[in-house]
Order: structure tokens, then C-alpha cells, then sequence
């Protein structure tokens, strides 16, 4: 009974836990699909401080005032276009986790359309696999004959 | 149309040499001080500073209103008592007071206290100091992180910005021009 149990309780310690986000749950909004609504924002912003996290999963302090802000222009009822254009004014396109297309970003955007093209291009471009070798002659089937020792 | 294979074993050797030489260039330019990385460009350059109004630290603080009435070109310099890089920058900053250029701090999510001690420990090298507790206005002058300075001309346009703490080189070499560019 007691191995049972010590199994169970082995077995709960391994399963994984609920996924804690940095956000301390007083951060969030009262209201579930306003909170849903700014996490989704969030999630679009670069922490300015550890550049390559979302200011949803960055525990720096600015990440946590811009998470704060995000969550006041929800509750405020701005739409997410509104909050994103707000954080671009003030840190420009490179808080945004996606960038949008512009002419700066077209070869980022593109890329995958060109490396398509290129492919393409070698394989139409490869040519044509060589030709078969001309037939043996009746000299060289001899001798092949003989090396075969037929 | 059938391309040489020779040629074909060449194309993946001139990519690597193009890449090669754009590596290159961003180290040449990151080791010159002229591309940081992780350097996030301001918003600001060209435009108006945003509207704020901020509480002192020794008398009273200041406002937008104020830096637009300065009557010539300001440096505003965010900081913190507890930053490392500002420490550093420090000594530069007592060197432009003493040679006469304004600069105007702003203490970023610093306490009174903290914030009265390090400028007595270390001199006060502010024409006037204001102090941004709640880290809001900063947010407002795209800071991400302290130290952070910025030239602000008589008309209360951004000329110049720094991120990261002065150093005699970047004093010399950048802003002290652009001081002397936001005059005219």
C-alpha cells in the first residue's frame, strides 16, 4: 500500500505542473477575454530588454510596465491596432515580434519566395542528363568477351 | 541552356564569401562604435520631446515646457543610483558641466533617497534633475534601459541620442558636434 502510494505521489511530482507565466496574477485583468485579448497583444511585442522574448514571457521590469500599459489600453477598450501603433511610436517597428512588410523588409518577407524561384531555376536550368554511350563496336565485344573469359 | 557544373560548385562558395564580407563589415563597424546590435534606434530624432512633467530630487523639477524655454541646446540624461554603466558615465558628465554644457538629468525608478545620496557622493553634475519614479515618461522617450541621453535643441527637437553611458570618445567625437549643430 505504502509503495502505492509513494508511486502516486512519484507520478504527480512528474507530471508537468500548470505553466506559470512571469505575469504575477495580479497583473491580470479581471475580466478572462479582456486578459486573453492583451496576453494575444502581448505576445506580439518584443521585450526591449532580453530582445528575443515577448513582453508576456520577459521578466524585466520594463516588460512588466509595458505589459501593465497594455493591459490599461485594453481595459480602456482601444482596439489592438491602437495599442501596437502606440508601443511603434514610441520604439518603432522593432518592438513589433513580426515585422510588417515594408520596403526595408521586402527581402525579409521574400526570401522564402526567392529561394522557391531559385530552386526552380536550377532544376529547369540543370539540362538534360547526359546521353547514353554510343553501342559497343564488334571489336570491343570481343574483347570483352575475352576479358570475361567466355 | 546547361550551366557548368564547375560554375554550379562556385555558387555556394561566392555566397559564402558575400556573407563573409557583411560579417566583416558589421564587425568593423561594431568594433568602431558605429553599430551596436542590440542598440535600439530612437524614435525621437527629428521630433518634438513628448509632454511630461516630472517632481526634483534637490529643488523643484522640470517639464517639457521647460526644456522648449531653455533658450539653447540641453542634454537630458536618464539615470539611475542603482546602474552600473551610469557610475561609469558619471565623470563624463561632471566634465561637461564644468565646460559649460546644461545637462539635465532624469532618474529613472529611483528612490528620493538613493537618488539624493548618489549625487552627493559622486558631485551633481545636473543644471536640474527631475525623477521618474514609475519609469512612465521613460517609456514615453522610448528609454530601454539607463543610462540614455539625448540632445534637445532650443526648439525642443531631438537631435541626438545615445544608449548606453557617455565615454570620452563618443563626448568628443559625437556629441559635442551635435551639440554644436543644434546651436545653429
Amino acid at each position: 500500500m505504502m509503495r502505492w502510494l509513494a508511486l502516486a505521489m512519484l507520478l504527480a511530482l512528474a507530471l508537468p505542473g500548470p505553466a506559470w507565466a512571469i505575469a504575477d496574477p495580479s497583473e491580470a485583468l479581471a475580466n478572462p477575454a479582456e486578459e486573453a485579448r492583451a496576453v494575444r497583444i502581448g505576445e506580439q511585442l518584443r521585450c526591449l530588454v532580453c530582445q528575443n522574448e515577448s513582453i508576456e514571457d520577459s521578466g524585466a521590469d520594463l516588460a512588466r510596465d509595458l505589459r501593465h500599459i497594455v493591459r490599461q489600453q485594453v481595459a480602456a477598450g482601444r482596439s489592438d491596432r491602437q495599442i501596437i501603433a502606440w508601443m511603434v511610436a514610441r520604439y518603432g517597428n522593432f518592438v513589433r515580434l513580426s515585422p510588417p512588410f515594408t520596403w526595408l523588409t521586402a527581402l525579409l518577407w521574400g526570401s522564402p519566395l526567392i529561394a522557391l524561384l531559385a530552386g526552380g531555376a536550377a532544376i529547369v536550368f540543370r539540362g538534360r542528363p547526359p546521353p547514353p554511350p554510343a553501342p559497343l563496336s564488334d571489336e570491343e565485344r570481343a574483347r570483352l568477351q575475352s576479358l570475361l573469359g567466355a | 541552356m546547361i550551366i557548368d557544373r564547375r560554375a554550379l560548385l562556385m555558387a555556394p562558395l561566392g555566397a559564402a564569401a558575400v556573407a563573409g564580407l557583411g560579417f566583416l563589415i558589421v564587425l568593423q563597424r561594431m568594433q568602431a562604435g558605429k553599430f551596436d546590435p542590440r542598440g535600439v534606434p530612437t524614435m525621437l530624432i527629428g521630433k518634438h520631446v513628448p509632454p511630461f512633467e516630472l517632481p526634483g530630487i534637490t529643488a523643484g523639477g522640470f517639464s517639457s515646457d521647460d526644456l522648449l524655454h531653455a533658450g539653447r541646446p540641453v542634454l537630458v540624461n536618464f539615470w539611475a543610483s542603482w546602474c552600473a554603466p551610469c557610475r561609469e558615465e558619471h565623470p563624463e558628465l561632471m566634465k561637461l558641466k564644468a565646460s559649460g554644457v546644461p545637462v539635465w538629468g532624469i532618474a529613472y525608478k529611483d528612490t528620493l533617497i538613493d537618488a539624493r545620496r548618489f549625487l552627493a557622493e559622486n558631485g551633481d553634475p545636473f543644471q536640474r534633475s527631475a525623477r521618474d519614479d514609475p519609469g512612465r515618461v521613460a517609456i514615453d522617450w522610448g528609454i530601454t534601459g539607463v543610462p540614455e541621453s539625448f540632445v534637445v535643441d532650443a526648439q525642443g527637437i531631438v537631435r541626438w541620442h545615445m544608449a548606453g553611458p557617455l565615454t570620452p570618445a563618443i563626448v568628443s567625437q559625437q556629441l559635442m558636434p551635435a551639440m554644436a549643430r543644434a546651436v545653429s
